[in-house]
């Protein structure tokens, strides 16, 4: 079928000339003797090389032959290394796809999140059994460390925090005075506001928000000591990354949350207030009297009950995402991605639970 | 092996950063296929040199002309052109580690134009084999490989686009001996064989000894001396002194002397 298969290569042969020479040898068959004569080339690019020994061994492969003439000492020299090197694959089980590789992955998965699920009660019960011996010898307590991230998660965070109950009133109270003015019952935007606010929407969008704030910032601070071994560096030394890393973290969130939350059931109330007082002309006084009169002191209790639950998610989350970055930086910003996914979805779902816990006990 | 043809040459080199001046009226030459190993005390600039050279940092000062292009006059396009012509290896590999290594070896080989996807995938492999690395290392993550591995995957990389010169930065840094025996044995093999120009920068005495085939000192801001290794020992300086004549050289320069003979 081919006619002659020969090719004369000159000068430097180089990376860039190898679509040209790979287009010329493509269809070259085994059937007829093939030759490559290299008396004119100079210098060869190793990968040159590379490609004309591939499709020696390809002709090979079909019974043929290619030969490789003339060429200098440098350039035989050239052949020679790449020939030894040539790649041999190992044969390996390649990954399964299909049906199989799907169950495989979805196997793996599920391990993996079963595996994540434990190391999270790993690192609640390290917590749980740090904070006793804490209370037992409370000079182990870090508390310098403890003040830091109270400062850092709690009192950084009333700007935000306050913000955005201040508009989340705001919002309620518009469209709560929107939907009962047709049934003339303005009046009772007071009840939504403090009811919705105080049991469920303060502490929920508070936990939201430190949720992103604080769980990808417990992630990146533990990750990255981690990866730099500082924490193998400190249990060498002596010191309980527990009780030195973990212990102020979560107790400075079990701490500052319920006071977030209740700085968000204020601003949420001032911003309702406002916008009752604006929009229905519901003045400050009366607004207080409803308030006291309809909205039940329960409903902040039901609220602030979910607090330390909330901080407690927020921070084990954070810290065990922390503790399972490897020695690379790109598993660093992963797993601070994942802890602020899994933390949000913890908290949602945990705010969840205890709404259908409540109605059940009644309260 | 080396010729006479100048690959490198720097003149006159100044490089300041803010009012501290690490290189001042330095001037190196390097040949093609010879392996220049770069010494001297931390903090003497060794690696601000290679990336000056490497086009990564800018001197402030001086002319440095890279296969006969002047690095700092060119354009765009001929710094472009010229990028394809070297390979730099660094530290810790610098691979990019959202990559397996056979993608990462790739990265390079996109930038030629008409190459199939086919024919690159092929050509990671051998860059991979060349270097050393076992077949299924490819399909790894750099994170799950040893730091010798990553080391020879990021030689691999460097080698990908076949340079005429590569600059490798502390090869044999944090490796076990014989590891860094074997990288010694790779980088001369490749040097050797592949009529390769190597430009490194290294500590490591043995590495000296079993792989370079010239040695430049860096002190007092400047390449202080060029030469082989039985120069050094001539140079009456109180460093290179210490360098060459301290009881580690001795022991380098006992076991690495039969090696560097058979190479």
């Amino acid at each position: 079928m081919a006619g002659e298969q020969r090719l004369r290569l000159a000068g430097e042969v180089r990376l860039s000339d190898l679509p040209e020479i790979e287009r010329r040898l493509a269809d070259w068959s085994a059937d007829a003797p093939a030759e490559i004569d290299l008396s004119g080339a100079e210098r060869l690019d190793t990968s040159v090389a590379w490609a004309l020994l591939s499709a020696s061994e390809r002709l090979e492969v079909g019974g043929g032959r290619l030969a490789l003439s003339g060429a200098n000492d440098a350039v035989a020299r050239i052949v020679d290394t790449v020939r030894e090197s040539m790649p041999r694959p190992e044969t390996e089980p390649s990954p399964a796809r299909g049906l199989k590789g799907w169950l495989e992955r979805l196997g793996r998965e599920v391990v993996e999140t079963a595996q994540a699920a434990l190391a999270f009660t790993g690192v609640l019960g390290l917590f749980v059994a740090r904070l006793g011996r804490c209370v037992i010898h409370p000079s182990e307590l870090r508390l310098t460390a403890l003040v830091h991230h109270c400062h850092d998660s709690g009192v950084r965070a009333v700007p935000i925090v306050a913000l955005m109950a201040f508009l989340i009133g705001v919002v309620l109270a518009f469209q709560g005075a929107a939907q009962l003015r047709p049934f003339g019952a303005e009046v009772f935007v007071v009840e939504l506001i403090a009811i919705s606010i105080l049991r469920e929407l303060g502490i929920l969008l508070t936990a939201i928000i430190v949720a992103g704030r604080t769980a990808s910032a417990y992630t990146a601070a533990i990750g990255s000591m981690k990866m730099r071994q500082e924490i193998d560096a400190m249990r060498t030394l002596g010191i309980d990354p527990g009780q030195a890393l973990i212990v102020p973290r979560i107790l400075a969130l079990v701490l500052m949350l319920p006071i977030l939350g209740l700085v968000a059931n204020l601003a949420g109330l001032f911003g309702g207030g406002l916008m009752a007082w604006l929009e229905l002309g519901i003045s400050p006084a009366m607004f207080v009297t409803r308030l006291i009169e309809g909205a039940d002191v329960s409903n902040l209790t039901v609220g602030m009950i979910k607090a330390p639950v909330f901080a407690l998610l927020i921070g084990v989350i954070g810290c065990e995402a922390g503790l399972r970055v490897g020695d690379n930086a790109e598993s660093l910003g992963r797993m601070t991605s994942a802890a602020v996914v899994a933390a949000l979805f913890a908290v949602i779902l945990a705010a969840a639970l205890f709404s259908v816990f409540f109605e059940r006990v009644g309260m | 092996m080396s010729g006479t043809e100048t690959v490198i040459e720097v003149r006159d080199l100044r490089m300041q950063f803010g009012r501290h001046v690490v290189h001042d009226g330095l001037d190196l030459d390097v040949r093609r296929g010879e392996i220049l190993g770069v010494v001297g005390g931390s903090g003497t600039g060794k690696s601000v040199l290679l990336r000056a050279i490497a086009g990564l940092e800018r001197p402030t000062a001086g002319r440095i002309s890279l296969l006969g292009t002047d690095v700092l006059a060119g354009d765009e396009a001929a710094r472009e052109a010229l990028s394809s012509r070297i390979g730099v290896m660094f530290q810790d590999g610098a691979l990019f580690s959202s990559l397996t290594v056979a993608e990462n070896v790739e990265v390079p080989l996109r930038s030629v134009a008409g190459l199939s996807a086919e024919t690159r995938a092929g050509l990671a492999r051998f860059r991979i084999s060349l270097s050393g690395l076992p077949w299924n290392a490819g399909d790894k993550y750099p994170s799950e490989l040893s730091g010798g591995m990553r080391k020879r995957a990021g030689l691999a990389r460097a080698l990908a686009r076949d340079p005429e010169i590569v600059f490798l930065d502390e090869p044999t840094a944090g490796l076990d001996p014989i590891g860094a025996a074997a990288f010694d044995e790779l980088i001369r093999d490749l040097s050797h064989s592949l009529g390769l120009t190597v430009f490194l920068v290294t500590h490591d005495l043995d590495t000296l000894y079993a792989a370079c085939d010239r040695i430049a000192v860096l002190a007092e801001k400047r390449v202080l001396v060029t030469g082989t290794l039985d120069d050094m020992l001539e140079v009456d300086h109180p460093w290179v002194q210490e360098y060459f004549r301290g009881p580690r050289a001795r022991a380098a320069r006992q076991e690495g002397a039969p090696r560097a003979g058979m190479g």
